[in-house]
């Protein structure tokens, strides 16, 4: 479960979760651009960008919510492009997307119930989600419209956890969520990882992104600026990859380069 | 005495209304769709009954159990074909395509059995008899059956809705389709469900329509659908025991009308249906949707 280093990464056989060279329109609007990335089994890949960089696009055409003009998404080798997105989750590539999207009208227990429907068999069962957020069980009948926004996601993320995915598609966990929740969310991933779990997150917050991701991918107005390691990248790098010029900051936003000036 | 027996009436009636309404009801709560081919459907469910009776002589009474699932399965195929392929152009195309699908049907049935009324003879003195209440109070055993079958109906549909998989999955779906997605299910499929569901409801409110009045290929749209959706939007828009109430309101409103002067009857139940639309929009139970 350790981060390969970037040239070995391409040693470890097939990636589980690949997307070719893509292209996404929003009618008009060029919403991606020539992207292309390798998940591999067990690792953490985040996707790091501004707002309307893509991120959220590439995770949603991922899971089958948008159709590529070009460019293809394979799982394990075999290519997705053309399946729907219910086909997708049932493969295996689930999302959990942004603003949680829970079914309002229904329980905490029922939203995992959809969620396990058509999951796969796994390690992941209803009561184990109980397990890991130790409050939910006891909340299990009430809507989820009477949860505060942390233990919203926490439901989202169990309703996808229950589906046992090949490979977890996270949108902006950090969305409207104070800091500390945040941190606390953050802080359940290395249960998930146990499990031999693939994560492939979009976050807003860098820090916490190259805090938790084995392996980052930084998009600028739907191209990539920026692919590596944490560990391989500086924060001058990453700051002129989010930002497209090195050092030039757009108005508003801070330009030094330590870690407590990222936005998000 | 006259007004109490109006008024008795009146509830029961609202039994039958309710089972017209209740399809209606789930299929625009679910995908928001207005079926306004659904009263002739309910219309082809009673010709399907009376065919099927002259033809096989089962028991009168018995016909729904071919009748519901022919109709369930017509539903389902409706909807994976006609209505799916209107709603994927827009909730809006779904009214002109079930116009259309209403318009066909009737004239499909004008061609093929004329413009004749057909009623279904339920010849059982248990249901075609009346009891009495004091000297001048007549129930008709009909519409005592109709009203017991409309809430076994809704008792059922409620715990299908709340208890059974793609009950859950129908709830699901109806709040947001495309994390229904996300999570496996393929939506179209479950719609397919729900207008099984609704149509098999459809079925039955024909089979009674027919025993308890005559059924015309025009009886669809001017009786079947208009108190239909009179009852759905009295009762409040995508709420199932609102049909029953709806449908209560107003053949109580009927009845009552119908006493202060026989012409009135439908007038009446129109004015209240107005009333509710203008005073009460959102239907007297409200936010409280299916559970």
């Amino acid at each position: 479960m350790t981060a390969p280093v970037n040239g070995e990464r391409a040693g470890n056989g097939t990636p589980l979760l690949e997307v070719r060279d893509m292209a996404v329109y929003h009618g008009q609007l060029q919403a991606l651009d020539a992207i292309s990335l390798q998940v591999f089994p067990g690792e953490v890949y985040a996707i790091i960008g501004a707002n309307g960089a893509g991120k959220s696009t590439l995770l949603r055409t991922i899971a089958g919510l948008h159709q590529p003009a070009t460019g293809s998404v394979l799982l394990d080798g075999k290519d997705v492009t053309q399946l729907r997105p219910e086909l997708r989750a049932r493969q295996g590539i689930v999302l959990v997307p942004e603003g949680r999207r829970l079914f309002e009208s229904l329980s905490v227990r029922e939203n995992l119930q959809v969620g396990a429907t058509y999951g796969r068999q796994g390690p992941w069962t209803i009561e184990r989600v109980y397990k890991m957020f130790d409050w939910m069980g006891d909340r299990s009948n009430q809507r989820t419209s009477q949860l505060s926004g942390g233990e919203q996601q926490a439901v989202a993320i169990g309703r996808a956890l229950v589906a046992n995915p090949r490979v977890l598609l996270l949108d902006e966990l950090s969305l409207g969520l104070a800091p500390l929740v945040v941190q606390r969310i953050y802080g359940m991933l290395p249960q998930i990882l146990a499990t031999g779990m693939t994560v492939l997150l979009v976050e807003q917050d860098v820090s916490q992104a190259l805090r938790v991701a084995s392996h980052i991918q930084c998009l600028l107005e739907g191209r990539t600026t920026l692919e590596g390691r944490p560990a391989d990248v500086t924060a001058e790098q990453v700051e002129a990859a989010y930002f497209g010029l090195a050092g030039v900051a757009p108005a508003g936003q801070p330009a030094e380069g330590s870690d407590s000036s990222w936005p998000g | 005495m006259a007004w109490v027996n109006a008024i008795i009436q009146g509830v029961l009636t609202g039994g039958l209304y309710a089972l017209f309404a209740c399809g209606l009801s789930l299929m625009f709560g679910v995908m928001k769709v207005v079926n306004l081919a659904h009263g002739d459907l309910a219309v082809v469910a009673g010709y399907i009954a009376i065919g099927i009776i002259a033809a096989t002589h089962v028991p009168v009474l018995w016909s729904f159990l071919i009748v519901v699932p022919v109709m369930a399965v017509l539903g389902y195929a409706l909807q994976r074909t006609l209505i799916q392929s209107a709603l994927d152009r827009g909730v809006l195309t779904t009214l002109i395509v079930t116009l259309g699908l209403s318009l066909v049907i009737e004239n499909g049935l004008l061609q093929f059995f004329t413009a004749n009324t057909r009623g279904i003879g339920v010849g059982l003195s248990l249901v075609q008899d009346s009891f009495s209440i004091g000297s001048q109070i007549q129930v008709a055993w009909l519409l005592v059956v109709f009203f017991a079958v409309a809430v076994a109906v809704l008792l059922g549909l409620q715990y299908f809705l709340s208890r059974s998989t793609y009950g859950r999955l129908i709830r699901a779906v109806a709040d947001d389709k495309e994390a229904a997605q996300l999570a496996g299910a393929d939506y179209r499929h479950v719609f397919g469900i729900a207008a099984a569901v609704a149509l098999a409801t459809v079925a039955l409110g024909g089979i009674a329509y027919g025993m308890y009045s005559d059924l015309d290929p025009t009886a669809g749209t001017d009786t079947i659908l208009l108190f239909a959706f009179a009852a759905v939007v009295i009762g409040g828009l995508g709420s199932l025991w609102g049909t029953l109430i709806g449908g209560i309101v107003l053949g109580v409103a009927q009845q009552i009308g119908a006493q202060i002067n026989i012409s009135d009857e439908l007038l009446a139940g129109f004015i209240v249906f107005l009333a509710v639309l203008v005073l009460r929009p959102e239907g007297l139970t409200a936010r409280r949707a299916q559970t």
